[in-house]
């Protein structure tokens, strides 16, 4: 955000502020536990709106549901811009102050009139207007969003348009007001931070930077590559391509994870040799060469997790992992051992302090005082910084320190899947509250919430289609076909599906979806799928 | 409050009520586009106040609440289905199952010994007994409830009426000792008429309390000693001066929930002097600061509720509602609810409840309710008769005078005033003497307590022996089996507790049972008593504290208990 990648605010804050505008996320069900902060934010008297395409039971929570088209984010996001500067709403000192290219950016959003966004985005002009006001005029606002905003092939840009929408009206970087990415696992933040990235070495410093990667080539003693590496879009282009044909893979499943999946499964199968490192036997780790049984993160391991506000916390080892299952820290050093290198046996610890010695954001975090704190959140570059509770206070310092905040103009591109006679329902995915993701977690316990592998229908596309929950259904698109069971759900409107990815072995929805991602995330198009749905006979 | 969506579709017929109960009630477009938009969470839950609006809109509409319909009102009001279904089950005019209408048939302590002809006569037509439905002195009363919107009130009944639907339309008897002065309108003003209720001097009290200055007013209802005439003879002065003191939004509930058996005052003065019921309110709002009033009116009241309804909506065109009532620099306005047939509503707290669409349940006190009422508000609420007393005082009339419904073997069953300090027998007299010889006289309703021939020379006043209650004389014949009237006494306590606290819940049952035994011979007289003094003592509101009142006075004047024979 803003050059770092990390939420701008603290979860405290949406306890207190004016305004939630939680967007393209079912927080309710995907984020639970950060959505018990949420709720003492209502309880508290925040307002908030909800921007989704389905009812869900997160948007039954707000005061507002706006019901998007898929993947009219950005026309969304733009109508509101120019509703804001057309009604002399927009924070003009911040925008002066703390901000550059404000004027191309006007001029950028000047054609989405309430009625143009309106017809794109399928949402009444006046709660988009009624949605503009209320945030330029919230005295402190949070603006959150998921996947819904994210897995689209135009997902940078759609974060792009949030962005600018929280620089337009100045809810960035004081407390209370800030950009709000959820973050999916416990530690996917800090993945990121870690340098998991084919662009950012640990602590978001660019791998193209010379000075960051000198810093990292001095101390390891070695040359690094200054080329950007693949993402996970690119690998399987590269795969298609002939160009990658060894794999490497630790805590992913893409066989079930990635859209297109079929197409997956092929390019996987045909590396000349794939190494998989897991906690359990995936449908990906079936397919390898070699499979390394790790040990899991949560209980079985030392080390740091970081949450969406910033936070790194410790992890603490309770078991040992069972049969020949490592710790992962162990299999990358015996790794490194035989491929010749004299890695040193490292304690999590020592590997964190090595982390601290070279990354500014997390300098001051030593295990001692994040067991003392509970935490800190980064940058946290000295022992004796209190860490960061929130982002970008310097846009609103005086003098400003460091660069403004430039405006970044972004067009509407509507989703890639077309709708068709062929292929007239909009499906989209998602994610249930008892499960997580593929289900290599969650899947092998029971719960009494859980709903099962179906294919979600509104009540009038179930009528005309001539179908009753429990009756099978294909679902078709242009990649490939599934059968599901159907549920009806309300909270759809007509030319509106929806199916979740928890139980690829019984339902796999990603044979259905678009492998066409986003080149600046490599994200891919999962929430935009045209289907045909028939009876299944 | 997570929702879970019900599957089950609205009729075209229950979306349309509901609707339109709630666009009439300024909530924001509850469909918005369908699919598009919708209002929820806080800001929808605010209203949570209009779900027994809306319970009775669909009950209304189509005769009972189906899963369709109560999923659509839930999806409107952001209210979870499990909560609302809890709310509708607390009364009894909500039902889960289809039917096309309800004949509701009083059996109550007057109607009972009309009732088993009554519905004999109906060609076996189903119909549901229930306890008193305010129409003692034209006994037996009918009520029923049709699908489209239709509720007629019957008494006396026939079965041909019952059977054709057809009201009949007996004014109720009235009579005074001394002189008429809450009654002076009754019967002699057109009650559909502003300009009537002007002429016969109506609104005086408003505008003399506005000349005044509240202080002045408080200072006259304190030195009229006006105490509440709902049953528990509070003071109506410190209520609002408490609620005056008070800071911030405060608001002013008229208790209509008439439901004591044997009581039928209050909906003689709605449905004969509205407009009295409205300036009352409205003074009490003046002195008390208050900006909002409730009128909450029992749900077998449909004549009364109409001509309150009318009154209010003639009264705010008139500016006598409103942003600044009679031009005089205040704001007040009055919504009306409607009960759905629970006596414990009729408690202040669990009336509170109700309105704020909880389920009926009193709640502990303190907080009193001028502290902390409705809505969590500071809040004066008072009996629809207190606050018409509250008006004739205001207008230096005599404060003591006092209204008595009188029903049961009488010559004139009806409705009596004569001043605090009259006597049973003067009442008796007043209503053309008891039909045949008298066995026992009831005061104050199933909470009062019951009174020998001999001693009905007793005077009724606030803080004497025999309680006053609410002011209810229910006269039984030679003839009446006592059994089965305090049987059915009990029977009304054990029906109509809710259920919240332990004392209450168990103990009347428990007291339905001795006394189920003493009617096979067995005097339990012991265990009645500890029953009662469990009930007295232990209870949280006045329904159970007064549970076992009518039994145990049944039994220390030995009219049960006792072989006859």
């Amino acid at each position: 955000m803003l050059g770092a990648g990390g939420g701008t605010s603290s979860y405290e804050e949406i306890e207190t502020t004016d305004l939630i505008v939680l967007w393209g996320s079912n927080a309710r069900e995907a984020h639970p536990i950060f959505f018990h902060h949420l709720l003492e934010g209502i309880d508290n008297g925040a307002t908030m709106y909800a921007i989704d395409p389905r009812r869900t039971s997160s948007t039954a929570w707000a005061d507002h549901w706006l019901g998007i088209d898929v993947g009219s984010d950005i026309a969304l996001a733009n109508t509101i811009a120019r509703e804001i500067i057309a009604q002399d709403l927009h924070n003009r000192e911040f925008i002066e102050h703390a901000t550059t290219g404000f004027e191309q950016y006007r001029e950028s959003v000047e054609r989405w009139t309430l009625e143009e966004g309106e017809r794109v985005t399928g949402v009444p002009a006046a709660a988009i207007q009624d949605l503009a006001h209320a945030y330029a005029t919230a005295s402190s606002a949070q603006l959150l969003w998921t996947l819904g905003i994210t897995e689209h092939y135009t997902a940078s840009d759609n974060v792009f348009a949030l962005i600018n929408l929280a620089i337009l009206t100045g809810h960035v970087g004081r407390y209370g007001s800030g950009l709000v990415p959820l973050r999916g696992q416990n530690n996917v933040q800090g993945g990121g931070d870690m340098g998991a990235l084919p662009n950012k070495l640990p602590g978001g410093q660019d791998v193209a930077d010379d000075v960051s990667r000198g810093k990292f080539e001095a101390h390891w003693g070695v040359e690094l590559n200054p080329e950007p590496g693949w993402h996970l879009a690119e690998m399987f282009d590269a795969m298609e391509r002939g160009d990658m044909r060894a794999l490497y893979i630790i805590g992913e499943n893409p066989v079930h994870s990635e859209a297109d999946g079929a197409k997956a499964r092929r390019l996987l199968g045909s590396l000349d040799h794939l190494v998989v490192q897991e906690i359990h036997m995936t449908a990906t780790a079936e397919i390898a060469d070699v499979v390394l049984p790790a040990a899991v993160g949560w209980v079985e391991s030392e080390g740091t997790v970081t949450s969406s506000e910033r936070r790194v916390q410790r992890v603490r080892k309770a078991v040992d992992p069972p049969g020949e299952a490592r710790d992962d820290i162990d299999i990358l050093v015996a790794m490194a051992n035989r491929l010749g290198h004299a890695w040193p046996a490292t304690t999590a610890e020592q590997a964190w302090d090595e982390l601290r010695s070279l990354s500014p954001w997390h300098g001051g975090m030593s295990y001692e005082r994040l067991e003392t704190l509970g935490g800190l959140q980064w940058p946290c570059p000295t022992e004796d910084h209190p860490g960061s509770p929130f982002l970008h206070g310097r846009l609103w310092e005086e003098p400003r320190r460091g660069p403004a905040a430039p405006f970044t103009p972004v067009e509407w591109r509507p989703p890639i899947d077309e709708l068709t006679d062929e292929y007239p329902i909009r499906l989209t995915t998602g994610r249930h509250l008892d499960s997580y993701n593929t289900g290599v977690q969650s899947g092998r316990f029971r719960s009494p919430r859980r709903k099962g592998a179906t294919v979600d229908l509104s009540p009038e596309d179930a009528e005309g289609l001539g179908l009753a929950a429990g009756d099978l259904a294909r679902v078709t698109s242009r990649r490939g076909s599934v059968v599901a069971p159907v549920a009806v759900e309300p909270g759809l409107r007509e030319g509106l599906a929806f199916m979740t990815l928890h139980y690829p072995d019984e339902v796999d929805v990603n044979v259905l979806t678009l492998d066409e991602w986003d080149p600046k995330s490599g994200t891919a198009e999962f929430k935009a799928t045209a289907v045909r749905i028939e009876r299944e006979e | 409050m997570d929702l879970r969506h019900l599957i089950a579709q609205a009729t075209e017929s229950e979306r349309a009520a509901v609707d339109r109960l709630l666009q009439a009630e300024g909530f924001p477009d509850l469909t918005g586009t369908p699919g598009r938009t919708a209002v929820g969470g806080r800001t929808a839950a605010a209203r949570r106040d209009l779900l027994l609006p809306a319970l009775h809109a669909l009950n209304d509409a189509v005769g009972w609440i189906s899963e369709g319909g109560l999923g659509y009102l839930c999806e409107a009001l952001s209210v979870p289905p499990a909560e609302a279904y809890g709310v509708a089950a607390f009364y009894d005019q909500f039902t889960f199952e289809e039917r096309a209408e309800v004949v509701r048939v009083c059996d109550d302590i007057v109607c009972g010994p009309y009732a088993d002809q009554l519905i004999a006569g109906l060609d076996g037509i189903e119909v549901e007994r229930v306890p008193c439905l305010g129409r003692c002195e034209k006994a037996p009363a009918v009520f029923i409830q049709q699908p489209g919107f239709r509720r007629t009130e019957i008494a006396p009944a026939t079965p041909k009426a019952v059977l054709d639907g057809e009201p009949t339309s007996v004014d109720t008897h009235i009579g005074v000792i001394g002189e008429p002065i809450l009654l002076a309108r009754v019967g002699t003003v057109d009650p559909e008429s502003l300009d009537a209720y002007r002429t016969a001097g109506g609104y005086q009290a408003l505008s003399r309390a506005t000349d005044d200055g509240a202080g002045t007013v408080l200072d006259r209802i304190e030195a009229a000693r006006l105490r509440g005439r709902g049953g528990a003879s509070f003071p109506a002065a410190a209520k609002w001066r408490a609620v005056a003191g008070g800071q911030g939004h405060k608001i002013v509930v008229c208790n209509a929930d008439e439901s004591e058996p044997g009581t039928f005052k209050d909906r003689v003065l709605m449905e004969g002097d509205p407009f009295a019921v409205v300036e009352g309110m409205t003074l009490a709002a003046y002195v008390t600061g208050a900006e909002r009033g409730f009128l909450y009116i029992r749900g077998e009241y449909p004549l009364a509720e109409r001509r309150m309804v009318g009154a209010i909506e003639a009264a705010r065109s008139a500016g006598l509602l409103g942003g600044d009532v009679a031009g005089a620099g205040f704001a007040f306005d009055v919504e009306v609810r409607r009960g759905a047939g629970a006596y414990i509503c009729g408690e202040e707290t669990s009336l509170f409840n109700s309105i704020e669409g909880l389920r009926g349940e009193p709640r502990a006190k303190p907080p009193f309710p001028t502290q902390e009422g409705l809505f969590g508000l500071p809040t004066v609420v008072n009996n629809v008769e207190t606050l018409v007393a509250a008006v004739a005082i205001t207008m230096d009339k005599d404060g003591g005078s006092k209204l008595f419904p009188m029903s049961g073997a009488i010559a004139r069953p009806g409705l009596y005033e004569a001043p605090l300090g009259v006597s049973v027998a003067a009442l008796i007299d007043a209503a053309g003497g008891p039909t045949t010889d008298i066995q026992a006289v009831l005061v104050g309703g199933a909470a009062g307590t019951f009174l020998l021939p001999k001693d009905l020379d007793v005077t009724l006043d606030h803080g004497t022996e025999p309680p006053l209650g609410s002011g209810a004389i229910v006269v039984f014949d030679t003839a009446t089996d006592m059994v089965a009237i305090v049987d059915r006494i009990a029977r009304f306590f054990r029906d109509e507790s809710c259920g919240k606290c332990v004392p209450c819940r168990v103990g009347t049952i428990r007291q339905v049972e001795a006394l189920e035994r003493l009617g096979n011979g067995s005097v339990e007289r012991e265990t009645l008593d500890d029953l009662a003094a469990v009930l007295r003592d232990a209870s949280i509101c006045g329904l159970g504290q007064l549970a076992a009142e009518a039994v145990q006075s049944a039994l220390d004047l030995e009219l049960i208990g006792v072989r006859r024979d």
